[in-house]
C-alpha cells in the first residue's frame, strides 16, 4: 500500500484569512455517514459553500472564480476540532495537495500527512505575506519543495523553510505507508508485549 | 531531573524511537466507533489482514444512532449501514461490540470507564478527539485520525510524535454553583481555544484533587478544545474507589497490586513542564460561551466582550462568530431568551450530570417555548436515573430522558437544533453549524442548562435555585 507522493509543486493558491477553522467547517458531521473514502470534495466547507437552498455563496473563496490552485492558505489554528480524518480527505479530494497556515492543530496536521497532504506551517508575518501576494495578483504562483523544505512566492521571489519531521518527509517524497513500516516491525512489537503488564 | 506523570506512562509504552522523534507507541486499549472505523477496516481487507489485538479493542456506535426508539429498525437508511457495517466488522474481527439497545451500549468515552475498560497507567485511543476523556484516570489517552486506526488494528502500535508537556494548576476551592464544566471552560477562555497545541495537559491543584471521577472526565474531555492533544490527573484514591468492582478491573488481589503500581503515577516534584499555568478557583464563575469556538467563554454574569486589541484575521474571525451568533459587544448574556437546552454528550452525560440537572429543576417546571433533550451518556446511566427516580422528577418539571447516543452534540442523527435557533448545551464544540446547520450553540455545564431550561433565558443558576 501507498501513500501519494508529494515531491515539488507550482500552483497559485486560495485564500482562506478565517482562524480556528475547525473540522466541522472543513466537513459537517451530517456528510459522515459513507463507509468508503469517495466523494469528500463534494462537500468540503458545506456550509460556508453554499447557502441554506444549496445555492454557491459568490463571495467564499473556493466560488470565487478569481482563485484557484492547489493551496490553501488559512489562518492560524487550522483543523482544530473533532479528529475526523474526512476532512483531510475532502481537503484532498477536492483537489488540494497542500495547506498553509501560521499554525494546525495536531490531529488534523497527522492526519493531512497520512493521506499525502502537505500541511506546511509559517510564521504569522511569512502568512501575511502570502495573503498579500494573492490579494496583489489572484494569478500570482508558489513553489513548494519539499526535498529543501522551502516554500516560494515566485511573484515577489520572497521565501522561507519549513519544519517537516524526518520520518514524514521520506514518506510523503517515496509514498511509504505507516501501516506497511509498523507491519514489518512485527517481532519487536512481540518482543515489547512480552514484558509489558497492561 | 525527575519525570512528569505524562512522561512515565508515555516512555513505559514506547517500542522503539525513530530518527526525527516519532515514537512507536504501544497501545493498551482501542475503542472504535462507527463512524471512524470503516475506512480503517477497509484499509485492512485491501491488506488482506486482521485486527492484530482485537481483545484489546472494544466498539460501541454512538456518533450516528437515534435517541428514540431504538429497539425499531433505524429510519435513515445511510445511518443504518453504517450501523450494521460496524457491527459486521466487529463481528469478522472478533472484536467486542456493545450493540444499539443492549446494556452496555453507549457513548464510547462514558461506557469504557464505566466497564473498567479504562485503567491508570494505560496507553488508550479511538478515532476521537475526546479520547482525552480517558486521562482522567492518569492514562495517556489521546484522539487518532482513520489511518492512525488502522495502524492500530494492524500492530496494536501507533506512530507518534511525543508531545510537550503543560501543567495547568487550579488552587483553592470552587464557589456555590460552579461545576467542572464551569473549571474547563474558563481555563479553556483564558488560555484560547489553541493555548493547548502540541502538549499534553496534565491538571493539579486543589480544585482539581477535590473532584469526584466523573467531574475529572469532565475535565479531561474537554482538553482538546483548547487544541492540547491530551489531559490527565494523577490517579488517587478517588480513582482507586472507581474503578474498584468494575467488569473489567482487575479484581481481589490483582487489583491491590494493581493500586501499588498506580500509586507510582504522579509528577515527580522535581519534574520540569515545557509550560505551567496557574489559577485560582476562587476566580470562576459559572460559564457560558458567546461565541463559536469553545475559548469564547465568559462568566455568565458578564458582558459580550468588544473587539479592543484585536487585528487582522483575530478581527475577522471575533466579528464573524458574533455575527453568526447574532450577539453585539457589550450586550449583557444573562435574560437572552433561548430556545433549546441539551443535556448529555460525552463531556455532560454521566449519572452526576443528570442528578445534578434533576435536582436543580425539582420543584420547578420548564419553560414552555423550550425544548429539552435529555439524552443519557449511556444504557447504565439511563438505567441508573430510573432506578434513583430521578425520571419521576424530571417528568414531573416537564422533561423527559431520551436514549443514549452522541445525540445533538455534533448532530449526526436527527436530533438537529434549527438554524437560527439558541441552544444551550452541555456538550464540547460552539463551531458554526456543530449542532445542525445555522444552530446557535452557547456551551454551559448542567447547572447553568437547568436554569435556562426553567427560565427560558440565561440565567444565573445560583439565583435561579438559590445555591
Amino acid at each position: 500500500m501507498s501513500i501519494p507522493k508529494f515531491i515539488k509543486l507550482t500552483t497559485t493558491a486560495v485564500p482562506l484569512p478565517i482562524e480556528n477553522v475547525d473540522t466541522d467547517q472543513i466537513i459537517p458531521a451530517r456528510f459522515l455517514k459513507a463507509v468508503e473514502r469517495k466523494g469528500f470534495g463534494d462537500n468540503l466547507f458545506r456550509d460556508w459553500r453554499y447557502d441554506e437552498q444549496n445555492v454557491p455563496v459568490g463571495s467564499f473563496p473556493l466560488n470565487d472564480s478569481r482563485f484557484s490552485g492547489e493551496i490553501l492558505v488559512a489562518a492560524k489554528n487550522f483543523g482544530c476540532g473533532s479528529s475526523r480524518e474526512h476532512a483531510a480527505w475532502a481537503i484532498f479530494d477536492y483537489g488540494f495537495r497542500v495547506v498553509v497556515s501560521s499554525f494546525f492543530a495536531d490531529i488534523f496536521k497527522n492526519n493531512a500527512l497520512n493521506n499525502g497532504l502537505l500541511p506546511i506551517q509559517v510564521s504569522e508575518e511569512f502568512l501575511r505575506k502570502v495573503f498579500a501576494a494573492i490579494e496583489a495578483d489572484p494569478a500570482a504562483r508558489f513553489e513548494v519543495d519539499l526535498q529543501n523544505q522551502t516554500l516560494t512566492i515566485l511573484s515577489t521571489g520572497e521565501q522561507t523553510s519549513f519544519e517537516i519531521d524526518g520520518y514524514k518527509k521520506e514518506c510523503l517524497l517515496n509514498g511509504y505507508d505507516d501501516v506497511d513500516y509498523l507491519m514489518s516491525i512485527r517481532p519487536e512489537i512481540e518482543a515489547y508485549e512480552s514484558v509489558h503488564r497492561a | 531531573m525527575g519525570k512528569t506523570l505524562f512522561d512515565k506512562v508515555w516512555d513505559a509504552h514506547v517500542v522503539k524511537s525513530l530518527d526525527g522523534g516519532r515514537s512507536v507507541l504501544y497501545i493498551d486499549r482501542h475503542y472504535i466507533h462507527e463512524v471512524t472505523s470503516p475506512v480503517a477496516f477497509l484499509g485492512l481487507k485491501n491488506r488482506g489482514v486482521k485486527v492484530a489485538r482485537p481483545q484489546n479493542t472494544t466498539g460501541t456506535p454512538d456518533h450516528n444512532v437515534p435517541t428514540v426508539n431504538q429497539h425499531l429498525p433505524v429510519a435513515e437508511e445511510q445511518s443504518r449501514l453504517q450501523l450494521e457495517s460496524f457491527e459486521r466488522n466487529c463481528r469478522e474481527h472478533g472484536i467486542e461490540c456493545f450493540a444499539l439497545g443492549s446494556p452496555r451500549h453507549g457513548v464510547v468515552h462514558i461506557v469504557g470507564p464505566e466497564q473498567g475498560i479504562t485503567q491508570p497507567g494505560m496507553t488508550i485511543v479511538c478515532g476521537d478527539s475526546h479520547t482525552s476523556t480517558h486521562g482522567a484516570f492518569g492514562a495517556v489517552a489521546f484522539g487518532i485520525g482513520t489511518s492512525e486506526v488502522e495502524m492500530v488494528f494492524a500492530s496494536q502500535c501507533i506512530l507518534q510524535p511525543k508531545p510537550k508537556t503543560m501543567r495547568i494548576t487550579v488552587n483553592g476551592k470552587r464557589g456555590k454553583g460552579v461545576t467542572a464544566k464551569d473549571i474547563i471552560l474558563y481555563i479553556i477562555s483564558q488560555i484560547s481555544a489553541s493555548g493547548g497545541t502540541g502538549h499534553f495537559i496534565e491538571f493539579a491543584g486543589e480544585a482539581i484533587r477535590d473532584l469526584s471521577m466523573e467531574e475529572r472526565m469532565t475535565v479531561c474531555n474537554m482538553s482538546i478544545e483548547c487544541g492540547a492533544r491530551g489531559g490527565m490527573i494523577a490517579p488517587d484514591q478517588t480513582t482507586f474507589d472507581y474503578v474498584c468492582g468494575r467488569n473489567r478491573a482487575p479484581q481481589g488481589d490483582d487489583f491491590d497490586q494493581a493500586v501499588e503500581r498506580w500509586k507510582e503515577l504522579y509528577s515527580d516534584a522535581d519534574a520540569r513542564f515545557d509550560k505551567e499555568y496557574t489559577f485560582d478557583a476562587a476566580n470562576i464563575e459559572p460559564m457560558i460561551t458567546y461565541g463559536t469556538n469553545p475559548g469564547m467563554g465568559i462568566g455568565v454574569t458578564a458582558a459580550v466582550p468588544s473587539d479592543e486589541g484585536l487585528s487582522g484575521s483575530d478581527r475577522i474571525s471575533f466579528h464573524k462568530a458574533l455575527e453568526y451568533m447574532d450577539f453585539k459587544s457589550g450586550e449583557k448574556m444573562l435574560g437572552k431568551k433561548i430556545d433549546y437546552v441539551f443535556l448529555g454528550s460525552c463531556t455532560n452525560g454521566r449519572i452526576e450530570d443528570f442528578r445534578q440537572f434533576a435536582m436543580a429543576v425539582k420543584g420547578h417546571k420548564k419553560a414552555e417555548h423550550v425544548t429539552a433533550w435529555l439524552v443519557p451518556g449511556s444504557k447504565a446511566v439511563e438505567a441508573q436515573a430510573r432506578a434513583e427516580g430521578l425520571d419521576k422528577i424530571l417528568a414531573e418539571a416537564g422533561f423527559e430522558l431520551r436514549q443514549p447516543g452522541c445525540s445533538a452534540c455534533l448532530a449526526m442523527n436527527a436530533d438537529k437544533i434549527p438554524a437560527g435557533k439558541y441552544s444551550v448545551s452541555t456538550s464540547n464544540r460552539n463551531f458554526e453549524g456543530r449542532q445542525g446547520p445555522g444552530a446557535r450553540t452557547l456551551l454551559a455545564g448542567p447547572l447553568v442548562a437547568a436554569a435556562a431550561a426553567v427560565t427560558g433565558m440565561i440565567a444565573d443558576p445560583r439565583e435561579v435555585f438559590n445555591l
